[in-house]
């Protein structure tokens, strides 16, 4: 069996480093790495434990209203920050159907953004409320949208030697509410076969100034429903117009068939999603007989 | 190449040699030889080796042990005080929330944490924080029922 070299970097720049030798690997929760790596799925000689770098676990709020959440700070800690919790709920919520409280102590929103799975619960929120990647590596820092970072299954845009240091979520304004919903033969512990993220801001006649609806297991990487975010906007939630909605984020879906569940059925599953999405966020901004 | 991990393990300073694989499952169990944490599924699905990792629960196989260092570990072995058991110990006895026990020491530290962080937790807060705890005998009820109890006495006892 391979060797398993450990190390415990205290700077970005150390960690970019360690990261340049190709069978490198960075270690955030661990929750996915250490069982691919045990199982010997992956072929891993070194892993780089990037916890104890000050800035991947900082959660801070920005001076300008935004958060910048560390890339390896866990789910757990997240939801212990009270200010975080109760300005962004929905994405907690979200970040909360990961595994089990054992589970989201250990796995961070970074490790979610960065393994890339379709089916990923926090990925369609961050999305939707258009956060950004903060990312270093050799020749320096950059950031990108989140919705860039998924290029496939598994895969990401980020190169060989770079890291995602930090999330950015941008201050909020005006009235606004998200929700993700996502539908798993079992309630807990289970994968999403499709799942909805809606974020929607209204002004104060309650005309849609903004939507955003993201989609979860139903393509190759979470997929932006873009037709149905350009429906929304400029009018008012009406029942008809959420059923509209819903159908085009059907007709945007390009799911497969597999073990959990056939395409016809994660297309059905994201009409009914997002109707039920708006509908929440409709409640919570007290807009009623939606 | 072999780690030196200092940690303290149910508040004892402690120090082990683990291999780079080496999970702290194996470093509690094989090399401290606390036997009470039990190996599930060892891929995080199954919770029967839940430990508490700075006062939160954790599953010690998805955590290499030499991400453990100089961290403090609470394992089954270390939540009774002395002889007496701990009053979720004495509670999953009372209320047959154990039958073949292998999932127990698991559910009894996750148990632990939840009571730690929250005074009254309701049906849901206990149902949520054993999620990740399988249990293929109980059914859970007296499970539920057993940590609901304690939760309820300790509210008493503070009166």
């Amino acid at each position: 069996m391979q060797e398993l070299h450990y190390s415990r970097p205290t700077t970005v720049a150390d960690a970019v480093v360690a990261l340049a030798r190709p069978d490198a690997r960075v270690l955030a929760g661990g929750t996915d790495l250490i069982v691919q790596v045990r199982e010997n799925r992956r072929q891993v000689a070194h892993v780089i434990d990037l916890k104890r770098i000050p800035e991947l676990n900082a959660i801070t709020r920005q001076a300008d209203g935004g958060w910048r959440i560390g890339a390896a700070a866990s789910v757990g800690r997240l939801g212990r920050d009270a200010a975080f919790a109760a300005e962004h709920h929905a994405l907690l919520d979200s970040a909360r159907l990961i595994g089990s409280l054992q589970i989201q102590n250990r796995a961070s929103l970074g490790g979610n953004v960065c393994n890339a799975a379709p089916s990923a619960d926090a990925v369609p929120l961050l999305i939707c409320l258009g956060a950004r990647g903060v990312v270093a590596g050799p020749g320096g820092r950059r950031t990108l949208p989140i919705v860039e970072i998924a290029t496939g299954p598994g895969r990401s845009s980020l190169a060989a030697a770079e890291i995602l240091v930090a999330i950015v979520v941008p201050a909020q304004t005006g009235r606004w509410a998200a929700k993700y919903l996502r539908f798993t033969p079992r309630r807990e512990m289970d994968i999403a076969i499709a799942g909805v993220g809606v974020w929607l801001q209204l002004d104060q006649q309650s005309a849609i100034t903004g939507a955003a609806i993201t989609l979860a297991s139903v393509a190759p990487t979470p997929l932006v429903a873009a037709a149905a975010q350009t429906l929304l906007v400029g009018e008012r939630l009406s029942p008809k117009l959420i059923a509209a909605a819903a159908q085009s984020a059907a007709d945007e879906a390009r799911p497969i068939s597999d073990t959990r569940g056939s395409a016809d059925y994660r297309r059905q599953l994201v009409a009914v999603l997002t109707r039920r999405a708006l509908e929440a966020c409709a409640g919570e901004l007290g807009i009623h007989g939606t | 190449m072999k780690i030196v991990v200092t940690l303290d393990v149910n508040g004892e300073p402690r120090q082990a040699l683990a291999d780079g694989r080496d999970t702290l499952l194996q470093l509690v169990r094989d090399q401290l030889g606390l036997t009470g944490t039990k190996e599930g599924c060892s891929n995080g699905n199954c919770g029967a080796c839940t430990v508490l990792l700075d006062g939160e629960p954790v599953c010690a196989c998805l955590v290499l042990a030499a991400e453990a260092q100089g961290a403090h570990v609470t394992t089954i072995e270390g939540v009774a005080v002395g002889n007496a058991l701990h009053p979720v110990q004495a509670a999953l006895i009372k209320f047959g929330g154990t039958q073949c026990g292998f999932c127990t020491p698991g559910v009894v530290l996750s148990a632990v944490a939840l009571l730690d962080r929250v005074a009254v937790p309701s049906d849901a807060d206990i149902r949520y924080a054993i999620a990740g705890n399988i249990c293929r005998c109980t059914g859970y009820g007296k499970i539920v029922e057993a940590i609901q109890a304690v939760a309820t006495s300790r509210q008493e006892a503070s009166r």
